[in-house]
């Protein structure tokens, strides 16, 4: 817990959760009737209802962006780091909204919420979402808040494909796009680690085909594979040796497969951890929006053909050591908006975080965001009727 | 603003697609954005001209010049602007094809290596020219490509470059008369406006 919160942070914080009544089309053809969003907010909309900033989470993300959910806490929510009053995304200026993706689980409609049809857990009959989707159902939050048009839209890694899907499909709805840490599309790579996660999880024989909500069980070993998989590809090489090197636990190696190195303890931590809050159905739902997501499929894969029905600018980031999303592909999506003529700025952060450095608060990577904030809080309109 | 940006705006079309290569802290993109309604981006690699950029509100994309420019299409921008860097590239003649590539024209400016300056610096001293100008010394200077007027011209004559126009100023990048009387020795910086 901390001590005491410190004074950029946005403080005590409590989730909403949200029903949506109107049925929501997705895209793989099935209709979600109705559905909850579990949303927090953090700062204050103005009477314009124009200084509102939308985060989308990545693959294990959720609605608890910023602050304490209560003073036993042990960490505040996941990007805390650049979200509070002073900080890169100022809560004294902006009205900042996290939620929880549908097919999540902390809350939002998913695999472990129950379906109002059958009064059981979804399971894995909850629909396959496609990022695009996820962009639907925000729209109807921003509706649900008055909100015509994000000041911006910013995610890291998942969340940064749904800010330039955002741009896409709703270019009237805002005024800046950041995308940080992402790719146009996965490549063979990516899903094939995707994959191998998945057979991890389907694999443990208390996934019973996902639905082990009925049989009081979790397949834990999966899961736990499946995010220390996961987890190597968000370290770097160089990351890994500054962190763990080749140290030894007790000193000495001992000649059996207990974990000895420390980078062995390390993955077996976290992935403990991870299996035991978070749940298979939706990572196993996750993977699959990353794999499907490729905004130019429609646009006869031509990225600045897509691209070229957006308004917004865009900042777009990437981190020298990012091998899961390397700055190639960073690089690819600013060229296609250069293409596509559309106002854009690049920067490529110098870090040995890797894929996990979206998440850190290096001085360089929060300078950039602060300056481009400042561009955002510039395009503010002032009165409800203007648009940028 | 920069005497020698001055002279550049005024090369410079209204509302035309501007790529401004090595473009520090964005100074003439902000101009040119406010005063000539022109879309532009800039390519830099230093990271407090990056931040300073965002800041003065212009596109700015990082980019190692010396190998990042094959991403960027042909013929997608009208001027291609670089100023005071192609002396500090690999290899100034393939830069020179490829801004030429990307814009239908090119402006770039350099400091004259074949100014009286350096060249009596070297004659007397028998030393490397160092400076206010150009402060380094040889084995940590940026600039590893120095030229002359002459030197630029029959590059350009060699690649079949045509000069639409071009001038000299002094290292304040001031016009002054007499630096036209010979402008080899006498002037500090040429601005030169190319196309093929």
């Amino acid at each position: 817990m901390p001590e005491i919160i410190p004074d950029d942070s946005v403080g005590l914080v409590q989730p909403e959760k949200i029903l949506f009544n109107q049925p929501l089309e997705l895209a793989c053809g099935r209709t979600l009737d109705q559905y909850h969003l579990m949303v927090e907010t953090y700062g204050e909309l103005n009477e314009a209802r124009s200084n509102a900033i939308l985060i989308c989470h990545a693959l294990s993300g959720n609605h608890h962006v910023a602050g304490y959910n209560s003073l036993d806490d042990r960490k505040p929510g996941w990007w805390d780091s650049a979200i509070g009053p002073g900080k890169p995304i100022d809560t004294n200026k902006f009205f900042v909204i996290g939620l929880n993706n549908l097919g999540g689980c902390h809350g939002s409609s998913g695999p472990n919420q129950t379906n109002p049809d059958t009064n059981k857990p979804y399971g894995p009959d909850f629909p396959l979402m496609t990022v695009a989707d996820w962009v639907n159902s925000q729209a109807r939050l921003a509706d649900h808040f008055g909100i015509e048009q994000w000041a911006a839209v910013i995610g890291g890694s998942l969340g940064g494909m749904q800010a330039l899907q955002w741009s896409i499909d709703y270019p009237q709805r805002l005024r800046h796009c950041m995308v940080i840490a992402a790719a146009p599309k996965l490549s063979a790579q990516n899903i094939a680690f995707n994959e191998v996660a998945r057979q991890a999880i389907s694999k443990d024989p208390q996934f019973h085909n996902g639905h082990y909500y009925e049989q009081d069980e979790v397949p834990k070993v999966g899961l736990m594979l499946a995010r220390m998989l996961g987890h190597i590809t968000y370290l770097s090489d160089d990351g890994m040796r500054d962190k763990f090197g080749r140290e030894l636990r007790e000193g000495k190696i001992s000649f059996d497969f207990n974990p000895q190195f420390e980078v062995e303890s390390y993955l077996r931590y976290q992935g403990e951890r991870f299996s035991t809050e978070f749940d298979a159905n939706t990572y196993l739902l996750m993977t699959k929006a990353l794999d499907y997501y490729d905004p130019a499929a429609d646009f006869n894969h031509d990225l600045p053909a897509a691209l070229k029905r957006a308004l917004c600018k865009f900042m777009v980031i990437s981190f020298t050591t990012d091998w899961r999303f390397s700055p190639e592909r960073s690089r690819a999506i600013t060229d296609a908006l250069v293409e596509a003529g559309k106002q854009v700025s690049y920067a490529e952060i110098d870090s040995p975080q890797g894929h996990d450095a979206f998440l850190i608060p290096i001085p360089r990577y929060m300078e950039i965001f602060r300056a481009y904030m400042k561009r955002v809080e510039a395009d503010i309109p002032k009165t409800s009727g203007e648009t940028a | 603003m920069r005497a020698d940006l001055e002279i550049i705006r005024n090369w410079i079309e209204p509302g035309s697609r501007v790529l401004d290569v090595g473009c520090g802290d964005g100074e003439l993109l902000h101009h040119l954005q406010q005063h000539k309604e022109v879309s532009g981006y800039g390519l830099e690699i230093n990271a407090d001209n990056i931040t300073a950029c965002i800041e003065n509100g212009v596109n700015v994309i990082e980019k190692d010049i010396d190998t990042g420019l094959s991403s960027i299409k042909s013929n997608s921008f009208d001027t291609v602007v670089m100023t005071q860097a192609l002396q500090a590239m690999h290899r100034p003649d393939q830069i020179v094809d490829e801004l030429l590539r990307i814009g239908k024209e090119c402006i770039v400016t350099f400091p004259n290596f074949g100014h009286w300056r350096a060249r009596g610096y070297l004659a007397f001293r028998g030393k490397m020219p160092v400076s206010k100008f150009l402060p380094y010394t040889w084995y940590n200077t940026p600039n590893i490509h120095f030229c002359t007027f002459k030197d630029f011209e029959s590059l350009c004559v060699e690649r079949n470059i045509y000069i639409m126009e071009r001038t000299v100023v002094d290292n304040e990048h001031r016009h002054r008369w007499w630096i036209h009387l010979w402008p080899n020795m006498l002037g500090e910086i040429a601005i030169y406006r190319i196309t093929r």
